[in-house]
């Protein structure tokens, strides 16, 4: 799963809805690869409004990246740096394996060999 | 030859010979391929741009790949484990989720520009097991899926009805999620090459889904077509809907509110 993900994915329990913990979720024990991806700043730029910079920086804060600064980047259309360090770490850094936990219901989602579960028990399942 | 969907839930159908023997197909491949160009074709997006795209019933990436060729982002989710190793198999670039969309899209408000989903939302229709409710399921998936996708956002499903009624059942609960809802029909003369694509609005957008001479609230084509009452009434708006029941209500002598511009809109909430 890309680091861009980890942006917009949420708990899935229908009751966590309208929690707002139940974005960003708790990202632990992660395995991270690094996988080389077509360089497409249009594309970063046309996703940056729509980026959560507070979930950025927690996320990547909880994958051992301190290193973020703490508010939204401005002006990145001429800075050919900045959208070289946003395209590593949106599009080229992948969670390999890991686990992620919903803030609000406590649930637990595993990426197993890139691939995350979301899949709930019947009892989580519609209620 | 029996519907899949009627053989056994898509997780267990699609097991891992199954899965092998799906992706392998040129046949398959090819359709599947065709189906998706389609699918781009009605959403209409533009292609200079690269957008960020959820794929829903993804199964081992043959829609995805497509998606990877015109230059798009995308994330894919399935429920069939054995479809989703066979993607990672085959290296796709796109996210793979393990969901099932009857539970719902889970990603937060406003995330995906667009959303394709190929052979995969008749599903939705069956009940596989007691405790799913397909009427619960659908209007789970399409609110869900209505929130994940930014305002102007669009939805382009090909999907396989096995009768009217899924058709009716699904635009119903697409239209209650809130979308401008249509059904496109390709080649409704074939018998074999007749396909059925659910086209799905959220909101106004610059770049309307392109349906060419028809307007995606009464995907009906402008040539005279057939259509039952009750198709007829799955494919009207709420505003239409609210004034046919107005017109019976003052015919049975009933006084009912008069119609304003804010007849049928929906409110904002209030707090
Ligand atoms: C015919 S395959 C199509 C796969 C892919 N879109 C393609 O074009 O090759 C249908 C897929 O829908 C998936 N599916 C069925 N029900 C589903 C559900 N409730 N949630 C997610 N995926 C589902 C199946 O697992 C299967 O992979
Ligand atoms: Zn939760």
């Amino acid at each position: 799963m890309k680091f861009l993900t980890t942006n917009f994915v949420k708990c899935a329990v229908k009751s966590c809805d309208a929690s707002d913990l139940s974005f960003p979720l708790k990202y632990e024990e992660c395995e991270l690869q690094l996988q080389e991806h077509d360089f497409n700043p249009e594309f970063l730029i046309s996703m940056l409004p729509r980026l959560n910079w507070d979930a950025v920086v927690q996320v990547a804060a909880d994958l051992g990246n301190t290193s973020l600064p703490s508010t939204k980047p401005e002006g990145i259309e001429n800075n050919e740096q900045l959208l070289k360090d946003l395209h590593s770490l949106l599009l080229e850094t992948q969670i390999i394996n890991g686990k992620m936990t919903c803030r609000h219901c406590g649930h637990i989602y595993y990426i197993k060999d890139s691939i995350a579960n979301f899949l709930l028990p019947p009892h989580l399942a519609n209620s | 030859m029996s519907r899949p969907e009627q053989i056994a839930p898509p997780e267990i159908f699609y097991n891992d010979s199954e899965s092998r023997k799906y992706t392998t197909s040129t046949r398959v491949q090819h359709i599947q391929a065709q189906m998706t160009l389609r699918s781009l074709e009605l959403l209409n997006l533009d292609p200079e741009k690269t957008h960020f795209i959820l794929d829903v019933g993804c199964g081992s990436g043959l829609s995805g790949e497509i998606l990877t060729e015109e230059n798009q982002i995308w994330v894919g989710m399935d429920i069939a484990p054995s479809m989703l190793a066979t993607a990672l198999d085959r290296e796709v670039e796109g996210d793979l989720f393990l969901s099932d969309m009857g539970c719902g899209v889970p990603f937060r408000a406003g995330t995906f520009d667009a959303a394709i989903s190929i052979s995969a939302i008749q599903w939705l229709c069956n009940a596989d097991s007691t405790t799913s409710e397909p009427k619960v399921r659908l209007a789970r998936f399409f609110s869900t899926l209505y929130a994940a996708l930014k305002r102007g956002g669009k939805f382009v499903g090909q999907f396989y009805p096995a009768n009217e009624n899924q058709i009716i059942q699904i635009t119903s609960a697409a239209k209650v999620a809130g979308f401008q809802c249509g059904v496109v029909v390709d080649d409704p003369e074939s018998k074999k090459n007749k396909k059925h694509y659910l086209v799905l609005q959220a909101g106004h957008s610059d770049r309307p889904l392109n349906l060419g001479n028809m307007e995606v609230e009464s995907t009906t084509p402008k040539k005279e077509k057939k259509m039952s009452k009750k198709m007829m009434r799955a494919m009207e708006t709420k505003k239409e809907y609210i004034h046919r029941k107005k017109e019976l209500m003052k015919r049975r002598g009933k006084t009912v509110a008069q119609d304003s511009k804010f007849t049928g809109r929906r409110r904002k909430p209030r707090f």
